[in-house]
């Protein structure tokens, strides 16, 4: 008997169960076809409001948000943002299309590089898949459109967001994903992200910039 | 970092907290400030107390049909590329990481915290084994550099004053200027930073727990605030996650609902800064992240406590709330407790996993105020596990005789009124004459335990019940 | 004019569950409770009596405790209302009897009858009774400590700072922490005394804090507890339960006081 028949015999034995019980069987294939919701907040419902609640919530997490009326005003947003930091005008990205479509060449001293991180980058640049405006937490899917290691590594994190992929609840956004990957598959890493990175372990004083990014900086394209 | 149990020694470890002028002074800030943040954070979401039944009810469904979930979590794993580990003991389990640590040729391997791997004795293992392993959560890295194990389940240096953390990066990070002033939290932090970066990206092999495993996608789920869980996971070529069998959850749905509670409870956040779903090892298509995928799933005890009287503690998410609003933790800090799980979820978890003989302390270290239950997350019934851990030493004999003699003396007359009456009637006449001129008495025979630290009133000289009947002849 | 309903439960009969504590150490506690329910139109009755159990079970002594329990349910049956003056002893008849009796299908109807015409004093006097007047006077500043059973088993808050504020001349300053245990916890304070003594003291200079001259609370545990300290760490605090402020009962000597000290007040 393997160590895997061992425990769930175990559990078996401990539940009163032999595993073939039809009615058991049925409850968790049904819960897991079906995934219902749970209680969720009706905090960010009422769209019209969410994306002031998305807003506030970024900033209650210490991120900072701003918008711009269409993507081909993203690329001066970002240099901005740089100069506004004392940042070099460097930023590196992955491959997703939209940000591709997006008009680089206009700011002419923006070094733009594309591809995973490896630490040595001051400033990324993702698309996110989407966000929940209950707590102003972005959703990004790995791969080579956004590179997982472009949310981690570098000093300054930037995410690009369509105001119409803010959904109110994560239970939206798990639908979308569902919808994308198909039942039951996820890409290797989905990231929650809720402000910059951040650690109270010193006497409870909060500090931004642990591991992760110290600024998030997230760009909502109203368009 | 794995030290001796020292449950047993429960009371000596308490009398040195509560001499340590250090720790008292660190204490001072778990109280006020986890317990003022979950507050706020509760009072800020409207639907708060439902969710907490909704995360009571997810789990509980979940136990009652574990073994089913187990299988289907395994298989969703498998079907991303990822490879599922069985382990029974503490033992199998470092075993079965180090064997994965030595086929990957590791020399270091970067850690995301995980109580599972301080309840193995993971990183002593691996160290005797030739393979280095780094703490990459700042708690957990400071109390490393100290050889300690974490006093929270959270907040692992909780314990540490600033000042010795500064001492310690001093002793322990030779590369520093003497004269660098490290005064400043924020100057520590970049310093850990500084270090640990180089780390990350050095290690063959990264190590997380998991606070969820999800059946519906064979996901494992992480919640950091710092992103060094995500840098653990995602840099080297092999991550491994660390999990026992109860944090399976159904579905995507159902890990929202619990993570909707989880973080509020813990430090009053809405949500920590990264929750990370991972799913098998990287894609043919993905620029980045980990080659293999290893889920070590251990049992140590924990399917013996289903079906049973502690099954509830199952239940726990692991959020810290109940310790945070426990005076007796307030009083004594973690390490009193004497091995991994502090608190009152410590006090009813670590007697099911080593044994009632050894943390027989623990769940009666308690007033039974109520507090933690009425803070977690998932409405676990701890006070009346710690009693029913009670239960089970008095039918062994487990508690010291004094007190079985002592109980059992008061039982026969408890159980006789009118001898009871009598009985009391002399106490309340003696104590009350020697008493009359004072009020109080400063010591008492066989009650030096209240008398060492406070008065005791004097009985006012007859009992209610004697006057009473005086009064109604 | 009372509806009928509160008129008829004012005509009650009551059973005084005294408490082992009030029996022995302050029996001044039990007839202050006397004249609360007489004023408020109960007769009260004083069946032979021990203790609740509570001991014993949290002890882990089940089978004494449900000897006790038996014991109590058999005494106190027959009355209307069963009252006690403290908060942990009605806990541990309404929470914690259910749970002795629970795999005993014969007892159950019955137990649960008793729990539930079980209640704690002031409980009884505001949400029973709905006690709104009371004759007492008490000029000075009092604070007021939540016992950890009368609170979260009970959900008794408002209901003695609803009657203190009808008392006249007093005035109530809440202590910081009034929620938070005080160290006592039954047998924990002997078991645990250090814990206890430090949890105590914290407690002790949150009184003091308020300048409040006299300390109130519902349990005679946890004030023998909190008066035992502010003693010996040399606070000058009476302590008392709150009946014999409600009941105007005031004139013996507070909680470990001796009559000399409370002459000269």
């Amino acid at each position: 008997m393997t160590t895997r028949d061992t425990i769930l015999a175990s559990i078996r034995r401990s539940l009163g169960v032999s595993g073939d019980e039809a009615p058991r069987r049925a409850a968790v294939a049904e819960r897991l076809a079906r995934h219902p919701h749970g209680v969720i907040p009706a905090r960010g419902r009422r769209e019209q409001e969410r994306l002031a609640v998305f807003r506030s919530m970024v900033e209650l997490a210490a991120g900072t948000v701003e918008e711009v009326a269409r993507g081909d005003g993203v690329p001066a947003a970002v240099a901005a943002f740089l100069r506004a930091h004392n940042l070099p005008l460097a930023v590196r990205r992955g491959a997703d299309a939209r940000l591709d479509a997006m008009p680089w060449a206009r700011e002419r001293t923006l070094d733009v590089a594309v591809g995973p991180s490896d630490g040595s980058d001051l400033v990324a640049l993702s698309h996110a898949f989407g966000a929940a405006a209950e707590t102003g937490t972005l959703m990004l899917t790995s791969g080579a459109d956004n590179p997982t290691t472009l949310n981690f590594l570098p000093d300054s994190h930037i995410v690009v967001l369509q105001a119409s992929d803010i959904a109110g609840d994560y239970e939206t956004l798990w639908g979308r994903l569902r919808e994308r990957y198909g039942a039951g598959t996820m890409p290797r890493t989905v990231n929650w992200i809720t402000g910059p990175s951040r650690s109270a372990d010193i006497e409870q004083t909060l500090i931004l910039g642990a591991h992760g990014p110290r600024r998030l900086h997230v760009i909502v394209v109203k368009e | 970092m794995s030290a001796p149990i020292t449950s047993t020694r429960f009371k000596q470890n308490a009398r040195e907290a509560l001499a340590d002028a250090t720790l008292q002074q660190a204490l001072k800030f778990v109280e006020v400030n986890f317990i003022s943040r979950r507050r706020e954070a509760a009072e800020r979401l409207p639907e708060f107390e439902a969710l907490r039944d909704a995360a009571r009810d997810i789990k509980d469904h979940t136990l009652a049909h574990l073994d089913l979930y187990l299988e289907a979590y395994e298989r969703r794993v498998q079907a991303a590329g990822g490879e599922v580990h069985f382990a029974l003991t503490a033992e199998e389990a470092r075993d079965i990481v180090l064997a994965i640590c030595r086929q990957a040729g590791a020399k270091t391997v970067t850690k995301g915290k995980s109580m599972v791997s301080e309840e193995i004795g993971l990183n002593a293992h691996l160290a005797a084994n030739g393979v280095t392993p780094i703490e990459t959560d700042l708690g957990e890295y400071l109390i490393q550099i100290r050889g300690e194990m974490p006093s929270h389940i959270i907040a692992p240096a909780v314990h540490l004053t600033k000042d010795q953390i500064e001492a310690d990066f001093r002793r322990v990070h030779a590369h520093l200027a003497p004269d660098r002033s490290l005064v400043e939290p924020t100057t520590m932090l970049t310093e850990a930073r500084n270090v640990l970066r180089e780390r990350f990206l050095a290690a063959d092999v990264g190590i997380t727990g998991a606070n969820f495993l999800v059946a519906e996608t064979g996901t494992s789920i992480i919640v950091t605030n710092e992103g060094n869980g995500d840098l653990t996971q995602t840099l080297p070529k092999v991550h491994i996650v660390l999990a026992t069998i109860e944090k399976l959850v159904p579905t995507l749905e159902d890990a929202t609902q619990l993570l909707r509670v989880l973080a509020r409870s813990a430090t009053g956040q809405e949500i920590s800064v990264y929750s990370t779903f991972s799913t098998g090892p990287r894609r043919a298509s993905d620029p980045d992240g980990p080659a293999e995928y290893h889920v070590v799933i251990l049992d140590n005890g924990r399917s013996a406590m289903l079906g049973g009287a502690f099954q509830d503690m199952l239940r726990c998410i692991r959020c810290g709330a109940c310790m945070n609003h426990c005076p007796i933790y307030h009083a004594v800090g973690g390490h009193a407790y004497g091995w991994v799980y502090p608190g009152p979820m410590g006090a009813v978890l670590t007697p099911s996993l080593i044994g009632i003989e050894e943390a027989g302390h623990l769940p009666n270290a308690s007033t039974f105020c109520g507090r933690c239950e009425e803070v977690c997350p998932v409405r676990i019934p701890l006070p009346r596990m710690m009693r029913a851990w009670r239960e089970r030493e008095f039918e062994r004999h487990l508690s010291p005789a004094t007190v079985r003699s002592g109980l059992a003396f008061w039982a026969y007359f408890a159980t006789r009124p009118r001898l009871y009456g009598a009985a009391t009637a002399m106490a309340a006449f003696a104590l009350g004459l020697i008493g009359r001129l004072r009020g109080r008495f400063r010591w008492l025979p066989l009650a030096q335990g209240w008398t060492r630290h406070r008065d005791f009133p004097a009985p006012e000289g007859s009992t209610f019940q004697a006057q009473w009947r005086r009064r109604k002849r | 004019m009372l509806a009928a309903e509160t008129q008829s439960k004012r005509g009650a009969r009551v059973g005084l569950f005294v408490t082992c504590l009030v029996d022995l150490i302050r029996p001044s506690v039990g007839f202050a409770a006397v004249k609360l329910l007489e004023d408020a139109g109960c007769t009260v009755e004083v069946p032979r009596q021990t203790c609740c159990g509570q001991p014993a079970f949290n002890s882990g002594d089940r089978a004494t405790a449900r000897a006790i329990a038996e014991q109590v349910i058999a005494a106190f049956e027959p009355y209307d209302y069963v009252v006690a003056p403290s908060g942990s002893c009605a806990g541990m008849v309404k929470v914690h009897y259910p749970e002795l009796f629970h795999s005993d299908p014969d007892w159950l109807p019955r137990v649960d009858r008793f729990c539930a015409k079980t209640f704690e004093l002031v409980s009884f006097l505001i949400d029973v009774l709905d006690v709104t007047d009371l004759a007492a006077s008490f000029f000075g500043i009092v604070t007021y400590h939540d016992a950890c059973s009368g609170l979260r088993e009970l959900g008794i808050r408002a209901q003695p700072r609803r009657l203190l504020g009808r008392v006249k001349g007093l005035n109530l300053a809440e202590m910081r922490d009034a929620d938070v245990c005080c160290g006592f916890g039954g047998t924990f304070c002997v078991k645990y005394p250090e814990i206890s003594n430090a949890i105590v003291a914290k407690k002790a200079d949150h009184i003091a804090a308020t300048g409040a001259g006299t300390l109130l609370a519902g349990d005679l545990g946890c004030l023998m507890n909190m008066a035992g300290k502010l003693q010996r760490a040399g606070y000058v605090v009476r302590a008392r339960h709150v009946a014999e402020v409600l009941a105007g009962m005031t004139d013996q000597p507070a909680i470990g006081e001796s009559r000399r000290a409370a002459a000269k007040e």
